[in-house]
């Protein structure tokens, strides 16, 4: 009552018209209607932890591909000398970071391992020593006394430990390496030591000094190593026109005839330069064959991938296409296909995959790969089956596909051209989680041995675990390395799964808090 | 119910004679392997060979296999391995190391798991159950064979806490035995924790979110109270057949851990026949994991049916 007054006090000059001459219209939506991959998205942002994983995800398939094309490396290049060596790149080992520089613990050393180690230093230039990590006194029983004992703990450089190696060449390659040092300055080839100098040992290359007949050094009283290398010419293989060591006054021989051909001592490390015209340069080290791990995991990946995309792609459609006929039809149609699908799910799959290695491969009928795939195809689809089948059970009672029938659709027309877009997005999106298990299940059975697949596609992630694990305590980065990338990918491909899943969910629609 | 149940048995004994037959006849077609003749157990392959009538149709060999089951539960002899001894003496004696070594992992996951999955839910939303859902998603993504390698570098290896593989021998009850299970057992764990969990928080913050739940802290019940008698017994509907079948789960063990801590279980001795095609264990083995599979599923079903009436599948009623 009281406002009444109050409205009634007001003069009527103060009074105007609102929108006398505006008309009345909606105004135009301006925001951008959202359309159901763009609703997805958004709702797949939202989501933390499948964003990460799914930039992860990008960085390993990239990887995958790329590596085997930027390593200098491929599958055929093994070494025999360098296998289960650590990460080495020569330029970051040359900061003295503590990275990549090849090292490895040795235990136990004694003070004549220390100057062996100093023998490869001193000829070749390459210290294999990084450093000594630990210094232990013992007191051990020796000949009923009791004598002291000092061990060391050092790093090595795995790349370097092999100093010099004996190496049977024929003639013209002989000549070759030693072209080959004349152009690049590099010495590969070392004078000959004869077995007559240093007590007969043959076995030993990188001894070049006076020793023991076990191979220790002989110090001079000066505390320094005493050269004896061979300067017997009678017994020199070839000629030698190249490089020769600082102190050699052009007596020394560097090599020496053994039944046609040459036996010489060479630098390994030199050597390796020479043969790949590169230093050894592993970014992840090197596996149990002397394989560059880096391309090895990419290519083992790649094949991984591709096979999941590939046996998926194939599951899906005939999942999809059994599901369909299942749930359209219903009745005894369903449950005869239901019998026989469950039928095929009761076999364990490491007995069909067995079976089929022992049918096809065994007697030569298809190779290791395609006994594989079909063992993945012939049980792989029965998830996608049963989710296409609820999906239709879900829609064909609904309006749009009685009204599509009254039209006169054919049944094949209802079925993938009304029903089964509606649940394409689930469909596709579950493939996203079917993916991980494929490469799960391959790499457990290449890992076992149950399924060879070496001779086809070089190495698989499981084969590189496997040999990883047999050199765990001496390679521990043989293991590390494939280990770590198949369980990231593992974990990315079902985190960024999920996320996809759910994303693509419309009852997820404005829950998520 | 006893009918579902019967339904349910007959059925699932169908399908696992129709996958024998095929598994048998699949199996029976490979070419035999070649016997030694050096060995003195030869004479004994061979008539065994001839009893189970290696030349004849399959379907009659099939039908002399079902007979030598049913009669004095006769598998046949190893030919390979084993040479000449009884496949199922063999396998007994494999069974107990990979039975005690799944069971030991899943007396200790399943208190854990649920555990942790109760406290997420309680916590929902809150960055203890960020942290929990994120490590449990990882956690399950990642195969056991890396745990493995990690439970065997850092606990055999590195600190020398374990063997690096299993002892060898019968005694399975004595501590020594015991401990050197423990890295197999480990290994395992991971995977079944972080099932466990996700399954009960899943199915918990699903539950604590319904409206008896509400009326049951109307009627004066405290948090916990509700909690452990209304909303526990409504998830235990999801959770306990999972653990049903997990134990069923435990007699099959994994081909995986058991070759990586060398455990001498049927995985191994499965892998072994698999390499050796030594085809009358791997015929033992397959029927083995298959009625393990089957019958998990089975228990799982069954369960559902016991515990929650609402679900029974494929009962008419």
């Amino acid at each position: 009552m009281k406002n009444m007054e109050f409205v009634e006090s007001i003069s009527q000059e103060q009074f105007q018209f609102v929108q006398k001459d505006a008309q009345l219209r909606d105004h135009k939506l301006e925001t951008k209607a959202r359309g159901y991959i763009g609703d997805a998205f958004v709702r797949f942002r939202k989501n933390k932890s499948s964003v990460i994983a799914a930039w992860v995800l990008l960085f390993l398939l990239v990887y995958a591909f790329l590596a085997p094309i930027v390593s200098p490396y491929t599958l055929d290049d093994t070494d025999g000398v360098y296998y289960n060596a650590p990460a080495f790149i020569p330029a970051i080992a040359k900061l003295n970071l503590g990275i990549m520089d090849g090292s490895r613990t040795l235990p136990s050393q004694t003070q004549d391992s220390l100057n062996a180690w100093r023998g490869i230093a001193e000829e070749t230039g390459y210290d294999p020593v990084l450093g000594i990590v630990d210094t232990r006194v013992e007191t051990i029983l020796y000949r009923g006394q009791e004598v002291e004992r000092t061990t060391y703990t050092i790093e090595t450089n795995r790349y370097y430990e092999p100093g010099v190696m004996y190496r049977t060449m024929s003639y013209e390659e002989f000549e070759k390496v030693q072209q080959w040092q004349n152009e690049t300055g590099i010495q590969v080839i070392y004078p000959y030591v004869d077995p007559e100098d240093i007590n007969g040992i043959s076995d030993m290359p990188n001894v070049w000094y006076k020793c023991d007949n076990k191979g220790t050094p002989k110090l001079d009283k000066d505390g320094n190593l005493v050269p004896v290398y061979s300067t017997r010419t009678h017994k020199a293989g070839a000629e030698y026109n190249s490089l020769r060591i600082e102190g050699d006054d052009g007596s020394y021989v560097y090599s020496t005839a053994v039944s046609g051909a040459v036996k010489v001592r060479v630098c390994y490390y030199n050597y390796y330069q020479y043969k790949n015209g590169m230093e050894p340069t592993y970014l992840f080290g090197t596996d149990i064959v002397g394989r560059d791990l880096f391309s090895a995991i990419g290519k083992g990946a790649r094949f991984s991938i591709l096979f999941a995309i590939c046996v998926s792609a194939i599951n899906l459609s005939l999942g999809a296409v059994y599901g369909a006929i299942q749930g359209y039809y219903g009745g005894v149609i369903d449950m005869a296909l239901d019998r026989v699908s469950d039928i095929l799910s009761g076999v364990p799959f490491t007995v069909v995959a067995t079976l089929f290695q022992f049918h096809l491969v065994l007697t030569g009928k298809a190779s290791a790969l395609e006994a594989f795939l079909f063992a993945f195809v012939l049980t792989g689809w029965i998830g996608m089956a049963a989710l296409t089948r609820k999906l239709f059970y879900r829609f064909k009672s609904q309006e749009f596909v009685m009204a599509a029938r009254t039209l006169g659709a054919s049944d094949a027309r209802l079925m993938f051209k009304h029903i089964f877009p509606n649940g394409l997005g689930t469909i596709i999106t579950s493939c996203a989680l079917v993916i991980p298990g494929v490469i799960g299940s391959e790499t457990s059975l290449t890992y076992l041995g149950i399924v060879d697949l070496n001779a086809m596609v070089g190495c698989t992630l499981g084969t590189l675990l496997s040999s990883g694990q047999a050199s765990m305590t001496t390679a521990p980065h043989a293991m590390l390395w494939p280990s770590v990338y198949f369980a990231l990918l593992m974990i990315c491909f079902n985190l960024f799964g999920n996320g996809l899943r759910d994303a693509f969910n419309p009852s997820m629609r404005g829950v998520e808090d | 119910m006893f009918k579902y149940t019967l339904q349910r048995i007959l059925y699932m004994m169908l399908v696992f004679f129709i996958i024998t037959m095929m598994c048998f006849i699949l199996v029976r077609m490979l070419p035999p392997l070649p016997l030694d003749p050096m060995r003195p157990e030869t004479t004994v392959v061979a008539a065994r060979r001839e009893a189970m009538g290696y030349n004849k149709p399959y379907l009659v060999q099939f039908g002399i296999f079902l007979k030598n089951i049913f009669t004095d539960f006769n598998w046949g002899v190893s030919e390979k391995l084993y040479y000449g001894q009884e496949v199922v003496k063999v396998f007994v004696t494999k069974m107990p190391p990979t039975m005690l070594v799944n069971l030991y992992s899943i007396l200790w996951t399943i208190p854990v798991g649920i555990g942790l999955g109760i406290f997420a839910a309680l916590k929902k939303n809150s960055l203890i159950d960020y942290g929990i859902s994120t490590l449990t998603m990882v956690t399950i993504s990642v195969p056991s064979f890396v745990y493995a390698f990690l439970v065997q570098y850092f606990f055999s290896y590195k600190l020398s806490w374990f063997p690096f593989l299993m002892n060898s021998g019968e005694e399975y009850f004595t501590w020594p035995m015991f401990v050197s299970m423990l890295p197999a057992v480990l290994s395992l764990s991971f995977g079944t924790i972080a099932g466990f969990t996700r399954t009960t928080r899943a199915e918990l913050t699903e539950v604590l979110t319904s409206d008896f739940m509400l009326l049951a802290r109307t009627k004066g019940l405290t948090k916990a109270q509700a909690t452990i008698r209304h909303a526990m017994k409504n998830c235990m509907v999801v959770v306990l057949p999972s653990i049903f079948g997990s134990f069923i789960g435990i007699l099959s063990g994994s081909m995986i851990i058991e070759r990586i801590f060398g455990v001498p279980g049927i995985g191994g001795l499965t892998l072994n026949a698999i390499n050796g095609r030594d085809y009358n264990i791997f015929m033992l083995t397959t029927c083995f994991y298959t009625a393990i599979g089957l019958a998990a599923s089975l228990v799982v079903d069954i369960s559902y049916g016991f515990i929650d009436p609402r679900i029974r599948m494929g009962s008419k009623k």
